[in-house]
């Protein structure tokens, strides 16, 4: 029997109602893709108006020299080693701690009204603008505890800045094992400490990672915090190297050395008058964005390594 | 309830007593005043249909239930030799965890290497020796019938395995510390056909070097499989016998309604 349209009257409907879901789709794959293009296009704008600028400038002789009067021979070394070192400082602060606090919240704390508190305030934090970060530092490191404007200062500062992320990051990271693994750990006899240490941390490194670079990627671009404290604006000289020949091969002098930074640099030029000095902050700023890519970079690549030796 | 696993012509050895268990998951009573006894190198099957309690009481054998908080047992388990009562607060489940091992529902090796996943018991009974340590595996992995599949590729990644193999993996990793007992919990329900048919072989040989228990909503597996069975509803041992005079002459009538699926 041939089927009449009074028969099957869903079909006609079927046909109009996929030809309206397919134009649903377009539209919302258009708007998808302006979307995204404001996004990539601003961000190439602002590379390329950086590059226009101040590519000229970044060689050498800017990256090996110290900041000056004059705009031709002023150069971002001492920016960029202090950024690098303050990164170090950071980094080794931030990870351990927040890790730390990550594993107690998620697999130690019992779950009651206090660490409920506590996970939300931690939420918090990470919203709290950066310049209060500096001015707490100022009270507390500099004022009280005379501990001077150093790296180590700066280093902690951000350390705190920086903490909330990847105490976030590490639990995101834990609540991803699946929990047949601590159950299988458990039941074999491991102590809490031995599923943490053996298990939990390198499972969640990558995410951990992952968070790390998030958080070093907004660390290294911080101004106000580091200007509270007062990092130099004009600084011609370098710490003293960490690391040197005699034993005990490492020193930690370095630390409580005057500083400066890349976005101190940067935000010191662009203050001046005169159009020499905005073209070293152009270059500054595009020496910074190197630096960060190339952190990133390694930081992936430790990444990769650390997820390579997980086998899922 | 009063059980009548003892009323055979020879009583059997008994690996655990079960003496008035009770076990509350905060204020609700999931396991009522079991008495039971479980006999030495045999299976023990437990029975019943969801939510019964027989997965709550084969994690009371090892504390499972510690790590999750608000639970809490009530009456005792007797673990022999030695009278160690498993369930007593005095006692540390990471010790008695050493006597007595799990494979669980669904495969969950570490994602780490085959090796490292037999090898993580050893490690935490504190074998440092290498020598032993790789005999040890290879031991565990013969037993669970895994080594001739992996011997080659010890250093690939437990993931690599297919879900069947993992399983036995994870059997192999239970086996490895030399436990006195072993929980099994329906440890068959996500293989396929053959992969089941091979654990459950297993879990026949096993059963002449230790004690096992198996949780299975499978009738067919129960019967295959053990010795005893016990069937467990709302909380409470209905009967316990041996598994063929269960199955084919079961005394309460719940038993026999369970059995031939009038429910569950």
């Amino acid at each position: 029997m041939k089927p009449t349209e009074k028969n099957h009257p869903p079909q006609i409907d079927t046909a109009r109602l996929i030809a309206r879901r397919k134009r649903q789709d377009l539209v919302f794959n258009i708007l998808g893709v302006v979307c995204m293009l404001i996004g990539v296009v601003t961000l190439g704008a602002l590379l390329f108006d950086l590059a226009a600028d101040g590519l000229s400038l970044v060689n050498w002789q800017f990256l090996t020299s110290y900041p000056s009067r004059r705009a031709a021979s002023a150069g971002v070394l001492s920016a960029w080693v202090g950024s690098l070192l303050l990164m170090l400082v950071t980094v080794s602060l931030a990870v351990p701690l927040g890790v730390a606090a990550g594993v107690y919240l998620e697999e130690y704390a019992r779950k009651n009204w206090l660490t409920t508190v506590i996970e939300i305030n931690i939420a918090n934090l990470a919203g709290v603008p950066s310049i209060i970060y500096g001015l707490m530092a100022l009270g507390v490191l500099v004022y009280q505890f005379h501990l001077g404007e150093t790296l180590l200062v700066g280093g902690i500062t951000l350390a705190l800045l920086i903490l909330p992320i990847v105490i976030v990051a590490t639990r995101e990271a834990l609540r991803a094992i699946p929990n047949g693994i601590r159950e299988a750990a458990y039941a074999l006899g491991a102590t809490r400490w031995q599923v943490v240490k053996d298990h939990l941390i390198p499972y969640s490194a990558g995410g951990i990672a992952t968070g790390t670079i998030i958080a070093m990627s907004r660390a290294i671009g911080e101004t106000a915090p580091l200007a509270l404290i007062g990092a130099l604006t004009f600084v011609a000289f370098l710490p003293p190297a960490p690391v040197q020949s005699r034993f005990p091969f490492v020193n930690f002098k370095w630390l409580n050395s005057d500083f400066t930074a890349l976005p101190i640099q940067m935000f010191n030029w662009v203050s001046r008058p005169g159009a020499d000095f905005q073209h070293n902050a152009a270059a500054a700023g595009l020496v910074l964005i190197i630096m960060t890519l190339s952190l990133n970079a390694a930081a992936i690549a430790i990444r990769y390594r650390l997820r390579k030796r997980i086998k899922w | 309830m009063v059980t009548d696993l003892a009323a055979t012509a020879a009583p059997p050895e008994i690996k655990a007593e079960i003496k008035a268990l009770s076990f509350f998951y905060g204020e609700h009573q999931a396991l009522k005043n079991i008495d039971l006894a479980l006999p030495v190198n045999a299976v023990t099957a437990l029975i019943g249909p969801s939510g019964c309690g027989k997965t709550t009481l084969l994690r009371c054998f090892n504390r499972m239930h510690d790590l999750y908080p608000g639970n809490r047992y009530v009456g005792e388990i007797v673990l022999r030799p030695g009278n160690l009562n498993i369930v007593s607060p005095r006692v540390d489940p990471m010790e008695m965890r050493l006597r007595v091992g799990m494979v669980f529902q669904k495969p969950n090796p570490f994602p780490k290497s085959i090796y490292e996943n037999v090898a993580f018991g050893l490690r935490l009974k504190a074998i440092r020796d290498r020598q032993l340590i790789a005999e040890r595996v290879e031991t565990a992995l013969r037993s669970a019938a895994l080594w001739d599949e992996v011997k080659d590729r010890m250093e690939q990644s437990a993931y690599t395995l297919s879900g069947g193999q993992q399983q036995r993996l994870c059997i192999a990793r239970a086996l490895a510390p030399e436990p006195e007992m072993l929980l099994f919990d329906e440890p068959t329900s996500a293989l396929d056909p053959a992969a089941t048919a091979h654990i459950e072989d297993l879990i026949y040989q096993l059963k002449d070097r230790l004690t096992i228990v198996i949780v299975t909503h499978n009738m067919q597996q129960a019967a295959r499989v053990s010795d005893e069975t016990v069937f467990l509803y709302h909380g409470e041992v209905i009967e316990a016998d041996k598994t063929s005079t269960m199955f084919e002459n079961p005394s309460k009538e719940l038993t026999s309604e369970y059995l031939t699926g009038r429910f569950g």
